[in-house]
Parts: C-alpha cells; sequence; structure tokens
C-alpha cells in the first residue's frame, strides 16, 4: 500500500526546511571547502523535498504541485520536527537575521542524519515503489551527510578548547529536541498501519548507538533529556519556523499563480 | 563567474612590472616558447614578472569567483520556486568550485591561499567591480547569468589558450560551467518573459542596471590600457578589452531580441559598414570610483568576506588542533 500523503509531508518538509536552513551558510562558510559541502548537503535536500512534494501532489491530484506544497502552506501545516528549523546560532535566540555558529548547524545535522540513514535505511524496503525508489536516493545522500557531520563532530569535540566548548553547547541546545523523533504522529501512525512507513521508535536504539560513538570519540557528554519534548510534526512550531517561511515563501506568494 | 579586464592593478596608479631586458639562456627558452604557443608549467622557469602578473591575475579571479557568491546568494533563500532554488544553490557551489581550482591554480605559482585571502582581506587585492552592485529583483539572478556570466565567457575562453598551463587548464572546466549557467540564466529570463508583467517588469530592471555595468567588465578601452601589450606578447592575454566587448555586444544583441527586452542604450544600432553594432560611452567615472572601493556594495561585499573568515578561524583552528593530536596519537603508538 502507499503512504499516506501526510506522511510524504512530514518527510518532504524535514527536507525544505533543513535545505533552507543549511542554505544560508552559501557564501559564508568557515572555509571554501566547507562552503561547498554545506550547499551540496543543502542541495541534497532541496532534491529529496522536491520528490517528495512531486510524490504528494500527483497523488493529491486536482491542481496540487511541489512549489504550491512547499510555498503556499503555512506554518501549521508544515510538519517537520522543531529541531530543524531553528537558527544556527544556538540557544542565544536570533530571529530572521543572526549570527551563524557552525558547530549548532553540524550538530544538528548529526543527529538528524543519525536518523535519516536509518530511516532511508528502512523505507527503501517500503511497498510503496515510488517511497522507496526515493528512499534509496536519499540513503545515499543521508550517508554522505552523517558522515560528514560526525567527522566534524568529532573534529570540534577533540579539537581546541574553545570548538570542544561550542560543539558541547551545542549537544545541549539540541538534544532535546530529539525527542520529538520518538513520539507518535496520526501521519507515523498510519504511514506504518498501511505497511510502508517506518516506526520511527523501532530505530532508537541503533540511533542511540551511533550517536553515542560519535559523542564519544568526540569526548561529548550526551546531556539528560526531560521536559518540554516538541511537536513540530504536528504543526506546532517554535518560532522560528515563521520567519523561515516568511522568507522563503515571500516572492512566490507575491505573485500567485506566476510561472518561474 | 568573472573577474573584469586583467590588467588592473591591484594598488591603483603602480606601474606594473616590466620584462627584464637581460636575456639569460633561460629566458630565451622561456620566450621561445611563448613564441612557439606553448605552455609554461610550475616547475619551469619564469620571468618574476611573468610571475607576478599571473598570481596578481589569478588570485584577483578567484577573489571575484568567491565575492560573486554573495550577490546571487542573496536569492537563495527567497527563490521563488523549488526547481530555481535548486539551480541557484548548484550555481553559486559551482562558483566556490571555481575559487578553488583557481586558488589552487595560483598556488602553483608559490603563493599560498592565506596570503592571497591576506589580500582580499585587507582591500589591497582586486575583485571583479560587477559584484560591487546590488541584486535588488529575483531577475537579477537570470541576467548575471545571462550578461555577467556571458561576459565572463567572453574574456574567459581566449583563457583557455593562456600560455600558464595550470590557469589554462583550470579556465577550460571553468568555461564549460560558465556557459552552462549563462544558458540556465537565459532560459529563467525566457520563462519570466512569457510570464506576468510584473515578471517582464523585473527582467528589464535587472537588465536596465547591468547592462552598462557588464560592458564595463571588458575593462577601459585599448587607448586607456596600456598594460595590455605586454599581456598579449605573454600570452595571458589574447584579445583586447574593445575587441571583446564589441563580440559581447554583437551577440547579445539578437538574443535581447529573442528575449523581448530593450538594451539600454539609445546610440546602440548596427553598422553597415563596420559589421558591427556601434554603442554608447560608458561611464569610466563611475567604473573607476567602483574599481577603487566606492560603488554602492563594496564596503559590505569586503565586510561579508572577512567576517566569514574570522568567524570561521575557530573551525579552522579545531580542524588543526585534531589534526596535530592524531598524528601525535599516530606517532605514540608507532613508538
Amino acid at each position: 500500500m502507499n503512504a499516506p500523503v501526510d506522511y510524504l509531508l512530514h518527510l518532504a518538509d524535514n527536507a525544505v526546511v533543513l535545505g533552507q536552513r543549511n542554505a544560508e551558510w552559501c557564501g559564508h562558510g568557515p572555509i571554501l571547502e566547507e562552503d561547498i559541502a554545506l550547499a551540496n548537503v543543502s542541495l541534497d535536500h532541496i532534491g529529496q523535498a522536491r520528490l517528495l512534494y512531486q510524490l504528494a501532489a500527483t497523488r493529491l491530484g486536482g491542481d496540487a504541485t511541489e512549489d504550491k506544497l512547499a510555498y503556499f502552506r503555512d506554518e501549521t501545516q508544515f510538519r517537520n520536527y522543531t529541531l530543524l528549523e531553528l537558527p544556527h546560532n544556538g540557544p542565544l535566540v536570533g530571529y530572521a537575521v543572526s549570527d551563524r555558529d557552525y558547530a549548532t548547524t553540524i550538530v544538528r545535522n548529526f543527529l538528524y542524519g543519525a536518523l535519516m540513514v536509518l530511516v532511508w535505511d528502512a523505507l527503501e524496503k517500503s511497498p510503496d515503489a515510488d517511497l522507496a525508489a526515493i528512499a534509496a536516493k536519499s540513503l545515499k545522500e543521508a550517508r554522505y551527510h552523517l558522515h560528514h557531520a560526525a567527522d566534524w563532530v568529532v573534529r570540534f569535540g577533540d579539537g581546541t578548547e574553545e570548538s570542544h566548548k561550542r560543539a558541547q553547547a551545542a549537544v545541549d541546545h539540541l538534544f532535546g529536541y530529539t525527542e520529538e523523533f520518538w513520539t507518535s504522529s496520526a501521519a507515523e501512525d498510519a504511514a506504518v498501519a498501511a505497511g510502508a512507513g517506518v516506526d520511527v521508535r523501532s530505530l532508537r536504539a541503533a540511533w542511540d548507538a551511533i550517536v553515542n560513538e560519535t559523542l564519544a570519540e568526540a569526548t561529548l557528554v550526551r546531556p539528560q533529556v526531560r521536559g518540554y519534548v516538541p511537536e513540530g510534526k504536528h504543526g506546532r512550531h517554535s518560532e522560528h519556523l515563521g520567519y523561515l517561511l516568511g522568507e522563503m515563501q515571500g516572492l512566490a506568494r507575491a505573485h500567485p499563480g506566476a510561472t518561474w | 563567474m568573472y573577474t573584469q579586464a586583467m590588467d588592473i592593478p591591484d594598488e591603483p596608479g603602480k606601474k606594473l612590472a616590466s620584462v627584464s631586458t637581460t636575456v639569460s639562456d633561460q629566458e630565451a627558452a622561456f620566450e621561445a616558447r611563448i613564441d612557439a604557443d606553448g605552455r609554461i608549467e610550475p616547475q619551469d622557469w619564469m620571468p618574476d614578472a611573468y610571475r607576478k602578473t599571473l598570481v596578481r591575475q589569478i588570485s584577483q579571479h578567484a577573489h571575484s569567483e568567491i565575492v560573486g557568491m554573495l550577490p546571487e546568494g542573496n536569492w537563495i533563500s527567497r527563490a521563488p520556486s523549488l526547481k530555481r532554488k535548486a539551480i541557484l544553490i548548484a550555481k553559486v557551489q559551482d562558483e566556490g568550485g571555481h575559487g578553488l581550482y583557481l586558488y589552487s591554480a595560483a598556488e602553483t605559482l608559490g603563493t599560498s591561499r592565506d596570503q592571497m585571502l591576506e589580500g582580499l582581506h585587507s582591500g589591497k587585492a582586486k575583485y571583479s567591480s560587477i559584484f560591487n552592485y546590488p541584486t535588488l529583483n529575483w531577475a537579477d539572478v537570470g541576467v548575471i547569468g545571462w550578461l555577467v556570466d556571458g561576459a565572463a565567457i567572453m574574456n574567459q575562453i581566449p583563457l583557455c589558450r593562456c600560455s600558464y598551463g595550470p590557469y589554462s587548464r583550470a579556465m577550460i572546466r571553468v568555461c564549460k560551467e560558465e556557459s552552462f549557467h549563462q544558458r540556465q540564466g537565459y532560459e529563467a529570463l525566457l520563462v519570466m518573459m512569457q510570464g506576468t508583467e510584473a515578471q517582464k517588469a523585473m527582467v528589464q530592471d535587472a537588465v536596465n542596471r547591468l547592462w552598462w555595468k557588464c560592458l564595463a567588465m571588458f575593462g577601459p578601452p585599448d587607448a586607456d590600457s596600456p598594460h595590455s601589450a605586454q599581456g598579449m606578447r605573454w600570452g595571458i592575454k589574447r584579445i583586447s578589452n574593445d575587441e571583446l566587448r564589441q563580440k559581447f555586444i554583437d551577440a547579445t544583441v539578437p538574443q535581447a531580441k529573442v528575449l523581448g527586452v530593450t538594451l539600454p542604450d539609445p546610440d546602440l544600432k548596427w553598422n553597415e559598414e563596420r559589421q558591427h553594432h556601434d554603442y554608447g560611452q560608458i561611464d569610466w567615472q563611475e567604473f573607476w570610483n567602483t574599481v577603487e572601493g566606492n560603488g554602492p556594495c563594496n564596503k559590505e561585499r569586503l565586510a561579508t568576506r572577512v567576517k566569514a573568515h574570522n568567524d570561521g578561524q575557530w573551525v579552522r583552528d579545531a580542524a588543526l588542533a585534531y589534526t596535530r593530536k592524531q598524528q601525535q596519537r599516530a606517532q605514540k603508538e608507532a613508538a
């Protein structure tokens, strides 16, 4: 059976939001090679989002298109993890424009990358052949993203005093947001019930293993997490997504019906 | 993307070094290879002035690629469709890649990337002035592809035959990608010109702002460009500024017609006798003002590059510290 559209949108929104965030580094990276690498990671995410939105649009029928789904849905309709919409500047709150902290960017890519290698690996076997094909392509990309981010987590953790401090602060700031991975949502439950999706909770032990191993190598401490669990995938976001979408969607919305 | 005419000195008013008049055996061999249209390679002897000219030219070119990421990157977050966003990210990333090959080509001449970046960040080294103008509407992205990259290609194709091997080889790859960017830019504009009135107005506005700046990219008129002759002699520069500018105008006029935009020059018309288009006066004072650091975005562009470099210091330090630790661990294990 095919995965429900809401499930495709959850995966697509994750990809587009993180793609948008990572592209903010383009032209501003800490070294030219990283500028190029981050643009590449962003490009992969935008590519994944396009395929998923196209598939969702085909299944929705009518006048749905990838761009209508990306540009003409509001904040509360977005189903991405809250983790992915946060600005790059760590816990020092920043809104539309703010400084970027590369440790925050890298740790986020690491935590999400560690999840997505497992998610895409499972979805590659989905009986939903279209989704499985997207998963097969995305898995190769996610492996690279994880490799890239994990390498830098280790360099930061085991690099200089400053890089260690920044990496630990980013881990402390972001880790709580990963709790959202392990909660259920109607879209995920429906996808699992249809046999087309993956129960992310079943991936938790494997994710823990990847994360713990890298953090240990990086001499970073995994923080205790308690309390607030984000609900981005239910459409209840942080204060930051509105700014991200405002910037991303503004031009397209100023010219509804235009072709680009 | 590209740098303007290659004979802009980094320090205005300072004369470029001239060729030595003492002819040694090494120099004779060098001259003979240049005369035979051969390639000079990093290990070959070369006159100091040739080396310095190339370092200046290639590093200006590399800096232009890196600074050039900023005006286009300005539109990545707002690209009006996911397809255009992906195209733009890939394009800006390509410019970063060009910067990387070019810094590497210049490093073969014995100057490190850090030294070159120091030149850029201190304001001593030049980069293409075209990037000191703002990108004010989405069509600027398409027009940069069509006209700025188009002008770049005109300038760069001859550099694929440049006498310095690593530079000429880098340029072959750069030109292939630039030519792709130009077609992508033109295609984006074609779509907009078939769209709404607002879209068409954006394209015309972008052309109006960028046309004259693109013509200036070819550098000062030949009569005011005394250093070109030496570059020509060395096979570093192959075609004069005015010839390239004319070639660009002749190629662009029919493209503008197909697109349906007006090039903002009332004097632009076909001259049957010359078999070329005549065109109006370029505002060279405005060009030199911008080259000398007083254009609309010079300070922002440079400050942005300096900030990215300074903010990234801890990242580079961490990578070096980690590598050193790894080496020490490996040495301990071996001991």
